[in-house]
């Protein structure tokens, strides 16, 4: 599926965009005043969990061809390579939160934390664990395209809701603004991708050049 | 039609008000029995550390922590019941002994403990209080601040005997 069909300033346009959307949440959260009273290990939790967030949003945008240069099957690589640090980037998060507070960790594990953003976030991450899981076997298990897409969209939408909930409740590092903002954004790729792939239709729609 | 939407409106207007009166009624018996025993609250123990030394204030202070310790049943307040506190503040992390201190209710079972500013930690502005002696049943309770720049918290204890 081709991206756009637009000029260079939109295509620039959509670049400077995500990589705002992105990087904001980054840069407000360095300057965060609760980073003065926590260690470095729970520092990097919390930055772990916000380049998640961040990276998120390049996923829907790559699976629907809609970074410009980053269409069909390179889009689709670099989906996958997103998607592993993505994984990467949650474990961080749980394990860093797992060092500075090993009980409030099991508690939100469990799903009997006082916090309820902790339960949104635990879902999240299992679906994050079984997208990557799926993905890495699934020539193996030769399970069909159209099977895969729909399970992979399930999954997908599971993680965007669960972090979105999960990341909109908690007061932390991440600075509210710039977090409502890409958290805005990425329901909006989620959503815009899911329509556009038509994975709810019957048949889907022949692709050019998948 | 009209007809039928008057009644039903009035149906629920009545249901309503009579649910009202009913639930009302119902708390009533409840509070006669006594005052009920606090139940400890989900969370509460993390990060606990027993046989925090009794303190003066915890660090250099500058928040309060307090509250009532009452007696189940008639109520009755509780001098000298020993209540550990600790949180994440601008001096520690909560598993961090310096962020943990005790202090005893006073004669009307009151206490009031000077600790560092609390800041928000796993997503919220919380603290955490113990009762855990011998004479009543342990309670362990997590308060969450309405706000994060409050610079006080309170929380109550109902204890039941052991």
């Amino acid at each position: 599926m081709r991206g756009i069909g637009a000029g260079p300033v939109v295509k620039a346009l959509v670049w400077v965009l995500v990589t705002a959307a992105m990087i904001a949440p980054v840069i407000a959260a360095a300057n965060s005043p609760l980073l003065a009273w926590r260690d470095p290990i729970y520092i990097a939790a919390g930055f772990a969990g916000i380049l998640g967030l961040s990276l998120m949003l390049l996923q829907p945008l790559l699976a629907g061809g809609d970074l410009p240069g980053l269409s069909g099957m390179r889009g689709r690589r670099v989906h996958r390579i997103v998607g592993g640090l993505l994984l990467v980037a949650v474990i961080f998060h749980v394990a860093g939160l797992w060092v500075t507070s090993p009980p409030d960790v099991v508690d939100a594990l469990l799903f009997v934390s006082p916090t309820p953003f902790s339960a949104w976030g635990v879902i999240a991450m299992w679906a994050v664990i079984a997208s990557g899981v799926f993905a890495a076997l699934r020539r193996r298990m030769r399970v069909p395209p159209r099977v895969w897409r729909r399970f992979h969209t399930a999954l997908a939408v599971v993680i965007v809701m669960g972090t979105v909930v999960h990341a909109v409740q908690i007061e932390g590092t991440i600075e509210t603004v710039t977090k409502l903002g890409l958290c805005a954004l990425v329901i909006a790729a989620t959503i815009r991708t899911v329509v556009k792939l038509q994975v709810l239709a019957k048949r889907p729609r022949r692709q050019p050049d998948a | 039609m009209a007809d039928l939407v008057t009644t039903r409106r009035r149906f629920l207007t009545s249901t309503g008000a009579l649910m009202a009166v009913g639930l009302g009624g119902l708390t009533e018996p409840a509070r006669a029995q006594g005052v009920a025993p606090t139940p400890s609250m989900r969370g509460g123990a993390n990060n606990y550390r027993p046989g925090a030394p009794i303190v003066k204030r915890i660090g250099g202070g500058g928040f309060w922590m307090t509250g009532t310790v009452r007696r189940a049943g008639d109520g009755v307040p509780l001098p000298g019941q020993r209540i550990q506190i600790w949180a994440h503040t601008t001096e520690g992390h909560e598993r961090d002994a310096r962020s943990h201190g005790a202090t005893l209710t006073d004669e009307n079972g009151e206490f009031r403990l000077e600790m560092p500013q609390i800041v928000p930690a796993f997503g919220q502005a919380h603290g955490h209080l113990a009762y855990d002696s011998e004479e009543f049943e342990s309670v362990f309770l997590r308060p969450v601040m309405r706000r994060s720049s409050d610079t006080s918290l309170s929380a109550d204890f109902v204890l039941r005997p052991a």
